[in-house]
């Protein structure tokens, strides 16, 4: 497929790192798009803060790059104002689960119709290696020197608790997969979660002796089990494994689809106040008129 | 007069009440907020309006999510609003930075009530006024209206609509608990006056979403049009990436800045009282401007000669209309529900030029009309 | 004659002050054409607490909303009494209810007494209506708003199935404050 087509070039070279991920997952997610044959012009993709965030910066849709943790606020807005609208939201284990993450567990108990793909590398990469929500104990970063000792969240069970209608989790050694989940996860009519891992060499490999993309992409394929084999395996044999696949598939109601049947509801019951006619004003101050 | 029968003009409602229902008629069709004393009557009855008339309201899970979605809303073409107040509004001043430097058009409403922190639930005050102005970090312009009563709300909910599209700007209606709350007899208006979004002329693949244009504000493409670019609370450049290019960084800003400071004309809004022969004036904005009002009617009667200055519009700071006021008495006295929020604003514009002194408060209680009558018999003396 | 009437209507959070409040002012906005403002205050209590309700009638504009120097102080709670009897202007009109309110203190006011709460409950059957009766000896006592003007303001307002009762509990004020009014010049 045409890559290009998707890429902003004139952005090129990415700022992510040699050995870093993300590259393979914004791919995957260009070829799930492709395969979708979704305009350009109706998809938006909404970011929040961080080395995935930088994602909107290099794709050709409509771009927003928001505050830290808020992706998923703006993106309501965005879908819910016009449903019409494919929404993604493109975002980290930081920015999604720490700062983000009252916004994360509401959108998915919503089930409100976007798709996040969560690029999980369990670090804050772009701010040099501080601890975040999954950072695993006993692993270092620059604000857990002695190693974390708090508990990791499991983001794709958080999201299928509180009521995510598609949860998948997959891995940058799996890229092919990875694609078929983003499509599925587009696919499907309310909040879907794909959550990806991918290394980052150089905050969180170097801080916990990883060595290169390279060795941490091998670790990583080691550790990674799929969800069907997993099930035949004892709790022992998966204590260290990473466990990818479709966890969640379910049809239920969508926020959108729900406040349509709200906007039915009021167009019956409430009697709207007599409205002012209107007088257009211009818009640019270099015409305007009087405004008082 | 009639045998009582319904004046279908005539309505009693509350500064609240008018506040959503002028947002429905200034064309607002999304709302996104946070349950909070003294505004939630806004937001229940924009729950119950906006849907009837195609529009979209939602409780957001918390007030800093509840201004994201109304820029997302925004962006993707829709005239959006959120109300709140003062706990409310230091949570939103996150994303209200964001719609300041990425210019997306919106209204925010806070009803103030007494603080700091959870304060004074059903009290009023006017204590967000530097809030308002400087509550978000960062050097940045901001539009901050102040309405005194009922119908001001309603005309001021429209303009802060109409400014909020002109100038590709967050707007802030700063009411208080008394504007809010009091129910008022009004007559709506029959006609107003409304800014649409407008659109790029150029075609999508010329657009450039942060170009110097001559008034300095760019026309705004809505998501979803065809114009795809890109949004950034990150310094950019005209095309909307990111840069730390010093030279595009400052166009940026300064264009920021001067697209407000340029038609301050169009922005400032104040009334002006003055009585020839006074040697005091009297500055007071919101419901502190109604006491101010009679006290001044009063002193007046009892022979006193004062002027009074009366904006609607406090930020940008109408300064030309204090220095106008300071140029013609020897004492100007500010009322205002905090501690010298403004007082300190019209010390600065008079420059010299008149003495200043406040009345404030802090307690909960309103500022009365006797209040500011002892106190201009005093200063006058 | 140019008036300016300040009511301020006090007791506990549930019993109906406000509403008794908006519809007076309704009432004169709407249908008598006077200017009238209506304010509240209240505790974060949604039922019980101190409640209070004012209104403002004027035939010019009202440029502040508040009371100041009531006319007319209705107190539903010895509490409310207490508090606001003091903000009376003399010559005005402190309205009390009789069962509720055993001590009223001096002041250069007129006093009415009447039994508002024990009335609605023994008279008409529900307690909550001791508001309209209040209403009614407010509209009759003030003689600013029209009777047919609170009427129709209540009709308007209260929910759909109460007008009836309401209406009664309204007349019963009406014609109670009459009595007082008779008493008094006699």
């Amino acid at each position: 497929m045409d890559y290009e087509r998707y890429l902003r070039q004139d952005k090129m070279p990415l700022i992510w790192c040699p050995g870093c991920g993300h590259g393979i997952i914004l791919k995957a997610m260009l070829r799930a798009i492709d395969k979708l044959g979704l305009s350009q012009d109706e998809v938006v993709m909404v970011s929040g803060i961080g080395c995935s965030s930088r994602a909107t910066g290099y794709v050709d849709f409509n771009t927003l790059h928001t505050t830290h943790g808020r992706p998923l606020a703006f993106a309501t807005g965005i879908k819910l104002s016009r449903p019409e609208l494919t929404v993604m939201v493109v975002t980290g284990d930081g920015d999604a689960t720490a700062i983000g993450g009252n916004h994360f567990i509401h959108a998915a108990r919503r089930n409100i119709d976007v798709t996040v793909l969560l690029y999980n590398n369990w670090i804050y990469g772009m701010t040099g290696g501080q601890a975040s929500p999954t950072t695993p104990i006993g692993a270092r970063a620059t604000t857990a020197p002695f190693g974390a000792v708090e508990n990791t969240f499991d983001i794709s069970a958080l999201a299928a608790a509180a009521g995510a209608s598609y949860v998948a989790r997959g891995s940058v050694t799996e890229p092919v997969k990875l694609d078929r989940y983003i499509r599925q996860g587009l696919q499907k009519k309310g909040f879907a979660l794909i959550e990806a891992f991918t290394p980052c060499p150089t905050s969180f490999g170097r801080q916990n002796k990883q060595g290169t993309g390279a060795d941490m992409m091998a670790w990583l394929k080691e550790h990674t089990v799929d969800a069907r084999r997993a099930a035949k395996m004892s709790p022992e044999e998966l204590q260290d494994k990473l466990v990818t696949g479709v966890l969640v598939d379910v049809d239920k109601p969508e926020f959108c689809e729900g406040y349509s049947r709200v906007i039915e509801a009021a167009r019956d019951r409430v009697r709207l106040p007599e409205l002012p006619e209107t007088e257009p004003l211009p818009v640019d101050p270099a015409e305007r008129g009087a405004m008082r | 007069m009639s045998q009582a029968t319904a004046n279908a003009k005539v309505r009693v409602m509350s500064g609240n009440e008018a506040c959503a229902e002028a947002a429905i008629a200034a064309g607002c069709r999304f709302f996104a907020g946070y349950p909070i004393t003294p505004s939630s009557e806004i937001a229940e009855s924009l729950a119950r309006l906006l849907p009837a008339i195609g529009g979209k309201f939602i409780q957001m899970e918390d007030e800093i999510a509840a201004m994201g979605a109304v820029i997302g809303a925004s962006l993707a073409g829709a005239k959006a609003m959120t109300a709140t107040s003062g706990p409310g509004f230091s949570l939103k001043q996150e994303n209200i930075g964001f719609a300041v430097m990425a210019e997306v058009p919106c209204v925010v409403v806070d009803v103030q009530r007494g603080g700091p922190s959870t304060g004074l639930p059903t009290m009023p005050s006017q204590g967000d006024v530097m809030q308002a102005r400087w509550g978000t970090h960062g050097d940045h312009p901001i539009i901050a209206l102040c309405p005194r009563g009922v119908r001001e709300t309603y005309d001021l909910t429209v303009r802060a609509f109409n400014l909020a599209e002109r100038y590709r700007t967050p707007v802030i209606l700063l009411m208080d608990e008394i504007v809010g709350h009091v129910n008022e007899k009004v007559s709506l208006p029959d006609r107003i006056q409304v800014v649409e979004r407008g659109a790029p002329a150029e075609p999508p693949a010329e657009y450039l979403p942060y170009r110097v244009t001559p008034s300095d504000v760019p026309p705004m493409a809505s998501f979803g049009t065809g114009y795809r670019y890109h949004v950034t609370g990150l310094a950019h450049d005209e095309t909307g990436f990111p840069t730390n290019d010093p030279h595009k960084i400052e166009q940026l800003i300064e264009r920021m800045h001067r697209k407000i400071e340029r038609h301050l004309d169009d922005i400032v809004a104040v009334d002006e009282d003055f009585q020839s022969g006074a040697r005091l004036g009297v500055f007071a904005y919101g419901s502190t401007a109604r006491a101010a009002a009679r006290a001044v009617r009063e002193a007046r009667e009892r022979g006193t000669a004062v002027s009074f200055v009366s904006p609607t519009t406090i930020w940008p700071f109408p300064a030309e209309a204090v220095r106008r006021l300071a140029e013609s008495v020897d004492r100007i006295l500010v009322a205002e529900l905090n501690r010298g929020q403004l007082t300190h604003e019209v010390e600065w514009a008079a420059a010299g030029r008149a003495e200043v002194t406040g009345l404030w408060r802090v307690n909960g209680e309103p500022i009365r009309p006797a209040d500011i009558l002892d106190r201009i018999e005093q200063e006058a003396s | 004659m140019s008036f300016h009437y300040e009511i301020r209507l006090s007791g506990e959070g549930g019993q109906g002050l406000v509403l008794a409040g908006k519809i007076l002012a309704e009432a004169a906005a709407i249908y008598d054409g006077i200017n009238a403002t209506q304010s509240q205050s209240y505790g974060p209590e949604a039922r019980g607490g101190a409640s209070r309700s004012e209104v403002i009638l004027s035939d010019g504009d009202i440029d502040f909303p508040k009371a100041q120097n009531l006319d007319l102080l209705l107190a539903l709670t010895q509490e409310s009494c207490d508090k606001y009897a003091r903000d009376l202007k003399p010559g005005g009109l402190l309205l009390v209810d009789e069962d509720a309110v055993q001590n009223v203190p001096e002041g250069q006011f007129r006093v009415w007494r009447i039994p508002m709460i024990r009335l609605a409950r023994e008279k008409l059957g529900r307690q909550i209506v001791a508001n309209m009766i209040a209403l009614g000896v407010i509209t009759q006592a003030a003689g600013i708003v029209s009777e047919e003007a609170v009427r129709n303001a209540i009709l308007a307002r209260v929910p759909k199935g109460t007008e009836q009762i309401n209406i009664e509990a309204f007349e019963l004020g009406v014609s109670l404050a009459k009595e007082m009014a008779a008493q008094s010049q006699a």
